[in-house]
């Protein structure tokens, strides 16, 4: 049997893995055409390739994959004509290849509306890596961008714009609202503000009319008659069903575009099928990956002579904007008499929620989720599933007290049969049998076994739910393991350690675990060592235990070159030290940056130059500022009451002494601080993990408060201290935090799972309810007393110092592969791949 | 047919200037190897220095370890892992790395080279 496939994108790829993985070799002769230069890859997570991805990182498959499988792939060659009459298609190069059964997966492309102007230069669309290539080649002499359509792919083009570093970034809506498909107005009217924030300005209720400029755009004009002037625009105002070579074939197609299809996916040529975005169901096109895959299936269970049909798709969504999650589910409008709603909206945060119930209460219909989507998965679950609500419905939405209790709770009462990843259908029963009948025990494993969450990715805290839930019904205690060699959590490997006095890794390995450690367990338990013991962290024995960064005490960049960062306690320092900095770094060519830690970071160093700088930085009176290490790293300050007229004490004193007793203080993930001089908060020290703020009477300590990805503000401990009081109450929240917390998480995290929050934390701290205060702030005294800067015993030890040469056979040779570019009067690291 | 290749033994350094459960680069022409001395299982492993994932020289400043019994070394940039073995992408996304072999005289570590 011979099978051609045309189209070799999502959809068709997954109709060859599904194929290929039913039948035997021998069975179908498979052939592919693609239009695209390269094999199938992830349009879903298109974006991320501004984000770092590579073409290949998003590849689903090798061009290796197909040989391996005996499918003859032919890429850059479309398919021109389809011969019904002898069955044969006949690509753009002259191929001429028989079928028996042909899939039509020629996808969809942007539709782009009648509007004089796109051929311009600056005019792109969204949709293949190579419209983001010649974007991102774009996009340097760009400032202003705008988008044409306010849907789903017009708001992430808009986000990629702005992570592409244009400037000002517009979206133009014909409509009087966005994603006027998803949500209902006053979900769209609280999505616009969210979107503002961001700096996106947002154009309803306007029409293109032209797209103007010379080669280039300069800018558009409206049927309002009103301008804009933009130097880049992204067109995506929805999408077509590629239908061209179906219709040209006499196959019918439907009336606006699309190739119509029956419940087995067969065209109106019963050997001919369409799957994807270019099959028309029901008068419906389905844009979404989820549905294609399910098409697939359909088709080859067709061919195969299953039984499996095609009934339609949920066309629930979730965007992936960063930070400001939209989704929608079930019928997101419904209304009338036989429908409750309940709505939640908080402007100031700018979350909106709505949920359709069913007039009794019991069922819900459906929802829209803006600002705030944590619960999407379960209430997706709940209304597919047709779960019954809980009286208080509306708890659903206000979220209920006890944090993560809930989720659990939702994931036993699904049905076995419920879908869980839609993208490959896998459901509630087969990841429960993969953790039981298959031994998987971690999200990895499951992915692996089952292929649920490879797609979307949207279902994985889900998925993690389940296995939990599936291994607590077979009677195992979930512990909060490290990794395969170590059966215990960080706390109590601590405790064991200290209560035995390990004080290598290789000890600890042999004593407490299993097997030859991996890049989980390695640091983890060199930091337990080294908070426990406050010894050089490069000790023979755990040198090569240390993350990375530790094991060269500096973080690596781009390129395979180190960065330099020398402590400057709260951002105090001298003309002289600057001088010294600035004259180092010109002479080992480095490149100089003020970072958000109030200090300077010198960026290139190549690794055998890290001893030379840094015995010239000793010499100066500097010390390591442990910017690689998970240890302390700043202590910003405002400049306080020595100068600025409203300080209330001398905050940069402060400060500096915060920073001398903490630095290279070891824990389980980094720690930073910081101390204002008044509540004006100029060191910003409520997004630390323990801030100071200066009171009439002495000081406020703030504790547990984080930027990073998911900022949070810092919770008030104690107010009022004395100078030392507040210092012995740090000394003890840091050493009950070194002890209890699990690896990399940062002290926000470790409050958030702490059972009575901040009220245990401050009855721990402050009222010293497990009577620990006292040997806490011994231990703390004693790894004050032990510090050293590790890098003055580096480059005053010959063994260590010798770790530092890239070739270990030519330890005078720089590795020649390493790159730099030129950027503004500095260098930079090459652009890697 | 048979194909024979010969191996050429190049001297890269001591046992003592490569690290216990660590790694080195070493140079031989233009061509740069990791090697590794997983003293915890009394095994010298000799691999590409170069990640296939973005191409950086640093496999040999990787952490080493163990999945199950299959010894790999994770890079320092983005924890992908290899077989140090086989060299298999042990994430199953990267393509594989080059292995060598290795064979230690005395307190002389060597690495075999195909001759070519
Ligand atoms: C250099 C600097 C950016 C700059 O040019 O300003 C920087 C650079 C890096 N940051 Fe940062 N962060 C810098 C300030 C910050 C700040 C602002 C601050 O400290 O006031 C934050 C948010 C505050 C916070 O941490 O709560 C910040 C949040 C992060 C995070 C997210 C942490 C989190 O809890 O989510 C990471 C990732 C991580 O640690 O896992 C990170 C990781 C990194 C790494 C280490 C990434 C890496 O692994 O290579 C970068 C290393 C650069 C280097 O080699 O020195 N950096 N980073 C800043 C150094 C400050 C310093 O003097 O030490
Ligand atoms: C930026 C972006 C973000 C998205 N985000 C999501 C999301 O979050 N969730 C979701 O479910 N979906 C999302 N989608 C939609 C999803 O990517 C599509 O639903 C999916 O790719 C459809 O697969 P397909 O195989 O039908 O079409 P495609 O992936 O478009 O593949 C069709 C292929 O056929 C080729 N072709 C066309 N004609 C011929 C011919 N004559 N001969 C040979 N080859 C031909 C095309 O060049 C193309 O490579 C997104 C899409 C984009 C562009
Ligand atoms: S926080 Fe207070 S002391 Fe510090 S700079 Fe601002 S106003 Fe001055
Ligand atoms: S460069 Fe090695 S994992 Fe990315």
């Amino acid at each position: 049997m011979r099978i051609v496939i045309i189209g070799n994108g999502m959809v068709g790829y997954k109709f060859c893995e599904k194929l290929v993985s039913r039948t035997h070799p021998a069975q179908f002769q498979i052939t592919v055409f693609g239009e695209e230069v390269r094999p199938a890859y992830d349009r879903v997570h298109l974006s991320e390739f501004f984000n770092g991805k590579s073409a290949d990182d998003l590849s689903l498959a090798p061009s290796s994959w197909y040989a391996d499988n005996n499918i003859t792939l032919y890429l850059s060659d479309p398919v021109h004509r389809i011969d019904r009459h002898s069955k044969t298609v006949i690509s753009h190069f002259g191929l001429v290849v028989p079928y028996d059964f042909l899939i039509i997966a020629t996808g969809s492309a942007a539709f782009v509306p009648a509007i004089s102007g796109v051929e311009k230069q600056g005019v792109f669309l969204y949709r293949t890596i190579e419209d983001l290539q010649m974007m991102r080649d774009w996009a340097p002499q760009a400032r202003t961008g705008a988008v044409i359509g306010g849907g789903l792919l017009g708001l992430e083009a808009a986000k990629a714009l702005i992570d592409l570093g244009v400037l000002e970034t517009h979206v133009i809506e014909f409509a009087p609202r966005l994603m006027p498909r998803q949500i209902d107005s006053n979900g769209s009217s609280v999505l616009e503000t969210r979107l503002r924030q961001l700096g996106i300005s947002i154009h309803t209720n306007k029409g293109t009319e032209a797209i103007e400029g010379g080669q280039a755009i300069s800018g558009l004009r409206f049927s309002d008659g009103s301008r804009l002037s933009v130097d880049m625009l992204v067109i995506s105002a929805g999408i077509r069903p590629r239908d061209e070579l179906a219709g040209a074939a006499g196959i019918k197609t439907g009336t606006r575009g699309g190739i119509v299809v029956n419940k087995h996916m067969q065209t109106s040529d019963p050997e001919i099928y369409a799957i994807g975005e270019c099959a028309l169901f029901d008068e419906m096109i389905y844009g979404l990956v989820a549905p294609g895959y399910d098409m697939a299936e359909v088709a080859i269970s067709h061919i195969l002579q299953g039984e499996k049909i095609f009934t339609g798709f949920d066309m629930s969504t979730k965007l992936k904007l960063i930070g400001n999650d939209v989704a929608s589910f079930g019928d997101p409008f419904a209304s009338g008499e036989n429908v409750r709603t309940i709505v939640m909206e908080d402007s100031l945060q700018g979350i909106y929620k709505r949920l359709n119930i069913s007039a009794d209460g019991k069922t819900l219909l459906g929802g829209i989720l803006v600002g705030e989507a944590g619960s999407y998965n379960m209430l997706l679950q709940t209304c597919k599933n047709k779960l019954v609500l809980p009286p208080d419905a509306g708890e659903l939405i206000f979220g209920s007290r006890v944090a993560g209790g809930d989720q659990g709770a939702g994931v036993t009462a699904l049905p076995e049969d419920a879908v869980i990843c839609s993208c490959e259908g896998i459901t509630k029963a087969q990841i429960c049998s993969s953790v039981t009948g298959n031994g998987c025990e971690t999200v990895e494993a499951i992915r692996k076994c089952t292929k649920a969450g490879t797609g979307c990715g949207g279902c994985i805290p889900m998925i993690k739910d389940l296995m939990v839930h599936a291994m607590h019904a077979e009677g195992k205690y979930i512990r909060n393991i490290l990794c395969e060699h170590f059966q215990y959590s960080r706390q109590e490997l601590y405790d064991l350690v200290k209560i035995h006095s390990y004080k290598t890794y290789d000890e600890v390995l042999d004593n407490l675990g299993t097997g030859h450690g991996c890049e989980a367990c390695k640091p983890a338990v060199a930091s337990v060592l080294a908070s426990l013991w406050g010894e050089m962290i490069l000790k023979k024995g755990n040198d090569t235990a240390q993350d990375s960064n530790d094991r060269f005490l500096a973080n690596i960049q781009k390129g395979g070159t180190y960065s330099v960062v020398p402590r400057i306690p709260g951002g105090e320092i001298t003309p002289d030290k600057l001088i010294v900095i600035g004259s180092i770094a010109k002479k080992y060519n480095l490149y100089t940056k003020i970072t958000g830690g109030q200090r300077i970071d010198m960026f290139g160093a190549h690794l055998s130059d890290l001893p030379l700088i840094w015995e010239e930085l000793i010499e100066a009176g500097f010390e390591s500022g442990h910017a690689y290490g998970k240890a302390l790293r700043t202590v910003k300050s405002c400049v306080g009451s020595t100068w600025c007229r409203f300080g209330l004490h001398d905050s940069v004193s402060y400060a500096i002494r915060v920073e001398e007793r903490y630095r290279g203080l070891r824990a389980p993930h980094k720690i930073k601080s910081a101390v204002s001089g008044c509540v004006r908060e100029c060191a910003e020290a409520q997004s630390k993990d323990f801030g100071i703020i200066a009171t009439e009477k002495g000081w406020n300590l703030y504790v547990c408060g984080n930027g990073g990805s998911k900022p949070q503000h810092a919770k008030l401990l104690a107010s009022d201290l004395d100078s030392d009081t507040c210092i012995r109450y740090i000394d003890r929240f840091l050493m009950f935090y070194i002890r209890t917390a699990d690896p990399l998480t940062r002290t926000a995290t470790w409050l958030n799972k702490m059972d009575g929050g901040i009220d245990y934390l401050r009855n721990v701290v402050v009222n010293d309810s497990l009577g620990m205060a006292q040997q806490w702030e011994a231990e703390m005294q004693s790894l004050v007393d032990s510090y050293e800067c590790e890098w003055k015993v580096a480059v005053e030890n010959p063994e260590v110092r010798k770790r530092f040469n890239h070739f270990i056979n030519a330890p005078e040779e720089k590795d020649p592969t390493v790159q730099f570019t030129a950027l503004r009067e500095q260098k930079r690291a090459a652009e890697w791949k | 047919m048979i194909v024979t290749t010969t191996i050429n033994w190049l001297f890269a350094c001591h046992v003592s200037d490569v690290p216990e459960n660590g790694g080195v680069c070493v140079k031989f022409e233009n061509e740069q190897v990791a090697l590794f001395h997983f003293t915890r299982r009394n095994e010298w492993f000799a691999t590409q220095n170069e990640c296939p994932h973005r191409r950086q020289m640093v496999l040999s400043r990787g952490m080493i370890g163990a999945q199950g019994e299959e010894p790999k070394v994770a890079c320092p940039f983005h924890k992908k892992t290899f077989s140090l073995k086989t060299g298999e992408c042990l994430n199953g996304d990267e393509c594989a790395i080059k292995t060598f072999p290795v064979k230690l005289v005395g307190e002389k570590v060597f690495i075999g080279m195909e001759a070519g």
